[in-house]
């Protein structure tokens, strides 16, 4: 019966409704133990307070996670500091009998961090400029274009992409890939654009910055392309019939109504990718060769510094060494975090504000 | 100047539901006609068929003949044609909030690829004086962006953005449902100087506004025209008992 919640005297009004029945439900005492049971209990003060702690614990350890890996990362990498300063980001040194630039030497002692610098500013601005075009197109047809029945297989096959560890990514950009640039890319690049002179024909392995730039690419999309898709939704229907109303064709629209919205979402999303290019070690690994050395060309090996740190740091036994790699490891981090603390803060202010801002 | 605008067996769909059912009308150049009718009776549907903007939905669905002038407009062209020669005015303002306040008027001439700057610069007045904003946004034109403005200058705005095109029509969908009244007495002003210019049709729920601002009213309800007729006849002599119903507040 319902009425196992009502006290007593409801009861029995409502018996009376029903034309003088005796009440069907639980008698008086043992609705008076329920309530005496209830009464009986404290009011859970400490158990709250206790769980308000615990909670703000687990969430203070994201801070504290962050400033013991920073503090670790300054404090291994403080004899680097001392020995080079400033300058271990911009100096080089010369080969006396070749008269080469050498950047990085462990066994006679040069350190420089320029190649890897330049080797993950580069192959992370290749992976950009493959990916965001590629990125963008998808999600504006995912939102714009797309017929409903195919969106969310779409989306989600996407979105899978970037569950794959990038172990396997590096795998198959070694299998597959690299015989592939080795084969067709490249050969045609060097006849098609080697007058540029950045694509020019002197390392034969299919690996390089290139190949890094493609598998970055590859990694990337998925995050640059779902987030911008998640813009372009927030952007109101109402802006998109404004501009159809003027007698816009599907494309005007999505360019004055949809993109132009959700531009600075759009920067967000291809700096959180960015962050992600920075910072990806397995894959670019893998492909991008490994010699510590700056060239002109595209499809020549070079490193970068998430490669150098993962390459070198099992073996690195001197102290300057390992100090060295470190400060390598606290420039990516800071870097890092920058880059994606202002992508989410874009992405943020685009998704919260654009309600308000087309009201 | 505006032209007449005939309708003959239109019936409109959203998926499986029957929105709008047989209406037949002939709307007058260079007059405002107020639609009326309870929420959901198809008024808002039918002005999106005028101007093909009903279609923009995947699941919606039209037969039957409109005539905009001349011009068979589900037959003879293009909805992007349809929609250059015919304004629209939404119920919320819906400005360009990323564009400037003289970008937004100009938005429809630019995007057509209009870039003449005198001329530009010329149109952009006539249309925020026509729209009667000029006075209050003429010294930032450039400055400000359109979503800096009130709700009510908002609006304006938009009429100024739909009248820069030069259209035959201007559809007005609820177009002070969102506005104080203030704001709204404006509008009215606005749509009774443009009547001379523009064929305006005007979707409203409030009755005093079809009855201020239009020669002509229509009565919807479930999806059918009730009753047409001139707006004084409708207000003070209904043919039909549910447009009296309607009209003395007896639901709706």
């Amino acid at each position: 019966m319902p009425e196992i919640h009502i006290s007593q005297p409801q009861l029995e009004q409502k018996s009376a409704i029903h034309g003088g029945h005796p009440p069907a439900g639980p008698d008086a005492s043992e609705i008076s133990a329920v309530r005496k049971f209830l009464l009986s209990r404290g009011n859970s003060a400490v158990v709250d307070r206790g769980f308000y702690w615990l909670m703000v614990l687990c969430a203070l350890s994201i801070f504290g996670i962050v400033a013991l890996i920073a503090w670790r990362l300054v404090v291994s990498s403080e004899l680097a500091w001392s020995k080079f300063g400033l300058s271990f980001f911009y100096r080089a040194f010369t080969d006396p009998d070749t008269h080469q630039f050498i950047f990085w030497d462990p066994v006679n002692g040069h350190f420089s961090a320029i190649p890897f610098v330049f080797g993950t500013l580069l192959s992370s601005f290749l992976a950009l400029l493959m990916a965001v075009p590629l990125a963008v197109g998808l999600a504006i047809f995912l939102t714009e274009m797309c017929p409903r029945a195919l969106r969310g297989p779409l989306a989600f096959l996407t979105e899978l992409l970037a569950a794959i560890p990038s172990v396997i990514f590096g795998l198959w950009a070694v299998f597959v890939l690299v015989p592939l640039m080795r084969g067709h890319v490249n050969p045609l690049l060097i006849k098609v654009l080697g007058w540029t002179g950045l694509f020019s024909d002197d390392n034969p392995t299919g690996l390089g910055f290139l190949t890094a730039g493609v598998i970055l690419a590859i990694m990337i999309l998925p995050i640059i392309s779902s987030l911008t898709r998640e813009v372009m939704t927030a952007v109101p229907q109402s802006q998109r019939e404004a501009v159809l109303a003027l007698g816009a064709t599907r494309w005007e629209m999505i360019r004055m109504g949809v993109l132009r919205n959700a531009r600075i979402g759009i920067v967000g999303g291809i700096m959180l990718g960015l962050g992600r290019a920075l910072g990806e070690t397995m894959a670019v690994t893998m492909v991008i060769g490994n010699t510590p050395e700056i060239h002109r060309s595209l499809l020549s090996n070079g490193s970068s510094m998430a490669a150098v740190i993962a390459n070198e740091f099992t073996e690195a036994v001197d102290d300057v060494h390992v100090s060295a790699l470190i400060e390598i490891a606290l420039a990516l981090f800071v870097v890092t975090i920058i880059v994606n603390a202002l992508a989410r803060l874009l992405v943020w202010a685009v998704t919260r504000g654009a309600p308000s801002q087309a009201r | 100047m505006g032209v007449g605008i005939e309708v003959i067996n239109l019936n409109a769909w959203y998926g499986t539901n029957h929105t709008l059912q047989d209406i037949n009308l002939h709307i007058p150049a260079n007059h405002a006609t107020a639609l009326i009718g309870p929420s959901g009776c198809g008024k808002s549907t039918f002005v999106r068929c005028l101007n093909r903007m009903h279609e923009t939905n995947p699941i919606a669905k039209v037969t039957g003949t409109v005539r905009i002038g001349d011009l068979d407009i589900y037959n003879d062209a293009k909805p992007v044609e349809i929609r250059r020669r015919v304004g629209m005015v939404f119920q919320r303002p819906n400005p360009f909030p990323t564009m400037s306040i003289y970008d937004n008027v100009a938005s429809g001439l630019k995007l057509n690829g209009y870039t003449n700057r005198r001329v530009l610069d010329e149109i952009v007045e006539r249309s925020l004086i026509n729209s009667a904003l000029w006075d209050e946004v003429k010294d930032d034109l450039k400055k400000k962006s359109g979503a800096s403005l009130s709700g009510g200058q908002q609006q304006r705005l938009c009429i100024a953005r739909a009248l820069a095109v030069d259209p035959e029509v201007l559809l007005m969908d609820e177009p002070a449902s969102a506005l104080d009244p203030i704001s709204t007495a404006k509008i009215e002003d606005l749509i009774f100087q443009l009547k001379s210019q523009y064929t305006i049709v005007i979707v409203t729920h409030n009755m005093q506004q079809a009855a201020r601002v239009a020669e002509k009213t229509g009565f919807f309800l479930n999806g059918r025209m009730v009753e047409f007729d001139s707006t004084h006849k409708i207000f003070t002599n209904p043919s039909d008992k549910r447009t009296e119903d309607y009209i003395t507040g007896r639901f709706g």
